[in-house]
């Protein structure tokens, strides 16, 4: 599975979430197939998607949340999977695209799932209650259904190819991102507090 | 236990005055009570983290969000976050307000504590973050609410170090 389509498979939905990613080609393969407001792309400092992601999650519990991250950025910030199963925010789901490589550097650099380590597992072990890994297009989208219905924290795993798109340069300065989501997240909470006719 | 109740409360009054609603920490002896007085407190939501780096992170979410926030840890924590803090906070322009237990410093008894205190302050002015130390109660208040207002107009990292003769009974 490429990582391309197994975002493509997940996109209907994603498109409606505020979405987290992390660095390196997966933001590039989601702005290739549809820049929202609700999406944020943490370039840079690897391993923070999901601390990020659950930094949002928390203070806003109305929003649907969730995090791409990748078995390199999540191998740097393991504690995270500790922290979310700590506080099991049930609006957060953490799709994790899973090469076994450092892609960005070449192929040859592999991550420790290479070797054996399993993500998923170490997730459900950390307590994050639902977990599961994915290998095809359909057992993701059917997974990440499954896991907005649900309502609960959830860690997806989804092997995915070592392939690149030609690019990671995405037409969107990070600081043009970052205020642009801000802002986005703003207006979603004046429109609610204007629907139910409160202050905010 | 002498590390400050009275003090740690006046710290945490002076969070709640600024509208902090989100404090992510990494506990240490000086910061027992705030994380007490942050668990009992039902208008706070505390992130217990597993490693320092974590909170730059999840602050910074909170602020895309919204949502006024803090990072509690100790200066070794700081020394753990560096990455977070620049390739983070100050790249993504994020006003991240840092209270930083200010161990290894002038009565420190603790060895392994003096090397991270030598370098605290060296390490902030590296980083260009500015800082200020609370180790009086007179300043507390007013100190939190300079940093707060620094960080949000600069959109940049400030942080407070908490010293040890406001946190600590000797």
């Amino acid at each position: 599975m490429l990582r391309v389509d197994a975002m493509r498979a997940i996109y209907p939905e994603l498109s409606r979430c505020i979405v987290v990613t992390n660095m390196g080609f997966a933001p590039a393969e989601l702005f290739s197939l549809g820049h929202q407001p609700g999406f944020f792309y943490v370039w840079h400092s690897m391993g923070l998607a999901s601390s990020v992601g659950l930094g949002i999650a928390l203070s806003r519990p109305e929003l649907q949340v969730v995090v791409i991250d990748g078995d390199g950025s999540l191998l740097m910030n393991l504690g995270s999977l500790t922290t979310l199963a700590r506080y099991q925010p049930s609006n957060l789901i953490h799709v994790v695209f899973d090469n076994e490589v450092l892609l960005s550097v070449g192929r040859s650099f592999t991550t420790a799932t290479a070797t054996g380590t399993d993500l998923a597992s170490m997730a459900a072990a950390a307590g994050v209650p639902r977990t599961a890994t994915c290998r095809t297009e359909d057992e993701l989208a059917h997974a990440f259904v499954d896991a907005l219905a649900a309502r609960e924290l959830s860690t997806l795993v989804a092997k995915v190819e070592p392939v690149a798109p030609l690019s990671y340069l995405i037409d969107l300065h990070y600081l043009e991102s970052r205020f642009q989501f801000q802002r986005h997240l703003r207006h979603l909470r004046q429109s609610k507090a204007g629907e139910e006719g409160g202050p905010d | 236990m002498p590390v400050s109740a009275p003090n740690s409360q006046i710290v945490y009054d002076a969070l709640k005055a600024l509208g902090i609603r989100l404090l992510s920490v990494l506990p240490e002896t000086w910061l027992v009570h705030l994380v007490t007085l942050a668990e009992e407190d039902p208008e706070m939501i505390l992130v217990r983290l597993a490693k320092e780096e974590e909170g730059v992170g999840i602050s910074a979410g909170a602020h895309l969000a919204g949502v006024k926030s803090a990072l509690l840890m100790q200066n070794h924590g700081l020394l753990a976050s560096i990455n977070g803090i620049v390739s983070l906070a100050q790249l993504y322009r994020i006003p991240l307000l840092m209270l930083v237990s200010h161990r290894g410093g002038f009565g420190e008894e603790h060895p392994w504590q003096t090397e991270g205190g030598g370098v605290t302050e060296h390490v902030l002015d590296a980083l260009r973050i500015p800082y200020l130390f609370l180790d009086s109660p007179e300043h507390v208040a007013s100190r939190l609410r300079q940093a707060s207002a620094l960080a949000e107009a600069s959109l940049k990292p400030v942080a407070l170090l908490l010293g040890r003769s406001l946190m600590w009974e000797d």
